[in-house]
């Protein structure tokens, strides 16, 4: 069996975000990068349907140089190998587009992405490299079985949930759940350091949606304090000031 | 040209969430001089499909057979790509829901199209391309996205945009499925729905509860505050985490965001992680026994207190009002 991981390099969950002057770039001075919470987990469960030399794991990257210590955690937590594409990722379009080429004549068994990346939040390569790739995509699962070619997978939706079943390859989005998060240990990250990373060029592209500019949310007013003893005037405020219920 | 826009239901009914999309695309087709076109797929009755018309669609295709009873992403985006183009639309709009989001970005790359997804205002139209506003960085911030396509998919956040009414004479018509065989890849086993609960990503009115609460034996608390007003129950990661509510509540960075009226946190801290999926609340209430907790920060409606003692009151209080209004 053969796995592909999409992994994505964003600002650790703490960072409060702020952008340059003019509001066109994230100010990434002093931001600590990590791996994407939910490609932790994506990359996890493949981790989990490998066990035992039950196949390999390539996990794949698009970003610039910088982003290699993000690819070598992976590589730690317990990838075989990875590829980056050497690209700044402009968008999901963009990005989906370079997997897919990758991707396209390696007869990869299933392509595993997280349900989404915290900076953009598109919840789009998946789908979008399912369309390049004319493979099926299912988006956002929280469950995933495997007996022999065929994979069982619940998806999350409104309310509920939806238990698909899919014959041959396919690509997932994973969210919580799907798998308990690898923590690497000592032997993953002295390994991760000579693991082969292959480094390719990228694939030129028309673009057809440019971030103009950034906004941070308009911060509330003051917060209004009401007497844990007169719970009532709460409900007031929320009827005739907020006017919300 | 038209505005087409598609339009999701559970087991045959819409929801609130569908004549948001549709009253946005409307907006949108409105601003553009030009026709809504709502395209729906399933079992749905005569009646429910015009119903489209409350909300402005002067025509609504329906698309059904026995195939396409459970959604498929691929087959979906091969009649959505198919209608339109035939009816020329220069935009198409979804919901931005668990199934929005596995079907948009294939009918973006499918029609070539520019894809914003998030999106929680109206487009400006500049010439060719449009300009939309959508969240990133989960929740911490928004972006102006333009879209330079031929065509734009925009799929639209749950509680972004209000419901209004525009009644027109919508007309129906059926359509043959554009799906090609090959889509037929998945096949849906089973759907399970809590039914008697209301859907927390598109919830109005949300309560929410942290370790604040202890355990799970006190949750009781907060489900009936919960049901005095009518709301979704939410919980923060720790407790999710600690299994004494089910993942699907968890809200917050690496769970899920909602953008409810009202957001009513009890014994919940106020982390970064927890705000990022919470914070476009339009009213957030806070109810903590330490005044300093962060979440007071930002927080419109603050009570310090004992959870165990402040929300059975905050229930009465609840059904007082609602008994009396
Ligand atoms: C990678 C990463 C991702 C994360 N993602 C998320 C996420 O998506 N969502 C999320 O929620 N968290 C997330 N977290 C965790 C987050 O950092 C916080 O740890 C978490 O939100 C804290 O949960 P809490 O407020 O319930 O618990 P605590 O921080 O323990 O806070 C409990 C609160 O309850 C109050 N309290 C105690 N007793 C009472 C009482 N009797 N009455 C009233 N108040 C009381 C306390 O004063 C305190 O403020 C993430 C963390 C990491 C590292
Ligand atoms: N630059 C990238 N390189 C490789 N995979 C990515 C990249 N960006 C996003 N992904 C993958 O796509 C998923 C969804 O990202 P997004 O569509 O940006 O929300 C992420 O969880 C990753 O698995």
């Amino acid at each position: 069996m053969k796995i592909l991981v999409c992994i994505s390099n964003v600002p650790d969950t703490t960072t409060k975000i702020t952008f340059n002057s003019d509001n066109t770039e994230f100010n990434a001075s002093g931001v600590q990068f990590i791996l994407n919470p939910y490609d932790e987990i994506a990359l996890s469960k493949a981790i989990d349907l490998c066990e035992g030399g039950k196949g390999t794991i390539t996990v794949i990257h698009v970003g610039e140089a910088s982003t290699e210590p993000t690819i070598r955690k992976a590589l730690a937590i317990g990838a075989d190998d990875a590829v980056r594409i050497d690209a700044a990722p402009s968008d999901a379009y963009f990005v989906a587009y370079q997997i897919a080429a990758y991707a396209k004549d390696k007869n990869f068994d299933m392509i595993l992405t997280g349900r989404e990346s915290i900076d953009y939040n598109g919840a789009q390569v998946a789908a979008m490299l399912g369309e390049f790739l004319d493979l099926p995509s299912i988006s956002i699962i929280k469950k995933l079985d495997l007996n022999g070619n065929k994979a069982t997978l619940s998806r999350e939706i409104e309310g509920g949930k939806e238990v698909v079943e899919v014959d041959g390859p396919f690509i997932a989005s994973c969210a919580e759940g799907v798998a308990e998060w690898k923590i690497p240990n000592m032997r993953g990250i002295m390994s991760a350091r000579t693991k082969p990373l292959e480094v390719l060029a990228a694939q030129s592209l028309e673009t057809l949606s440019v971030v103009e500019k950034f906004e941070t949310p308009t911060p509330r007013g003051a917060v209004k304090m009401v007497d844990a003893a007169n719970v009532a005037k709460l409900v007031d405020l929320l009827h005739n000031e907020a006017k919300v219920i | 040209m038209s505005v087409l826009v598609y339009v999701e239901h559970a087991e045959g009914k819409f929801k609130k969430s569908t004549f948001e999309v549709v009253s946005y695309a409307k907006a949108i087709a409105q601003q553009l001089n030009t026709n809504l076109v709502a395209l729906a797929i399933g079992n749905l009755s005569a009646e429910q499909l015009s119903s489209l018309g409350t909300y402005g669609a002067q025509k609504v295709l329906h698309v059904n057979d026995a195939q396409l009873g459970t959604f498929n992403a691929q087959a979906y985006t091969s009649i959505l790509s198919d209608a339109a183009q035939k009816e020329g639309a220069t935009v198409v709009v979804l919901a931005n829901s668990f199934s929005g989001k596995g079907l948009a970005p294939r009918l973006a790359v499918r029609l070539k199209a520019g894809l914003a997804s998030g999106v929680v205002a109206l487009p400006t139209i500049q010439g060719a391309s449009l300009s939309v506003k959508r969240t990133a960085y989960s929740g911490k911030a928004f972006a102006h996205v333009k879209l330079s396509g031929a065509i734009n998919v925009l799929a639209l956040n749950a509680n972004a945009y209000p419901v209004s009414e525009q009644p027109v004479n919508a007309e129906v018509v059926s359509l043959a499925s554009s799906a090609k065989p090959t889509d037929f890849k998945t096949s849906v086993k089973e759907i399970v729905r809590a039914s008697d609960k209301i859907s927390l990503p598109e919830a109005d009115l949300v309560v929410s509860a942290g370790r604040g609460m202890k355990g799970p034996e006190n949750w009781h608390l907060i489900e009936e505050l919960a049901e005095s007003l009518g709301a979704a129950t939410a919980c923060s990661k720790p407790v999710s985490d600690a299994g004494w509510r089910p993942h699907e509540e968890h809200v917050g960075q690496t769970g899920i965001s909602v953008s409810p009226n009202l957001y009513i946190a009890v014994g919940i801290s106020g982390a970064i992680q927890h705000l990022a999926g919470v914070s476009s609340s339009k009213t957030i209430v806070v109810i903590n026994k330490d005044p300093e907790a962060p979440f007071f920060k930002v927080a419109d409606y603050g009570i310090v207190g004992d959870a165990m003692e402040v929300v059975p009151q905050l229930t009465a209080a609840m059904k007082a009002y609602s008994q009396n209004g």
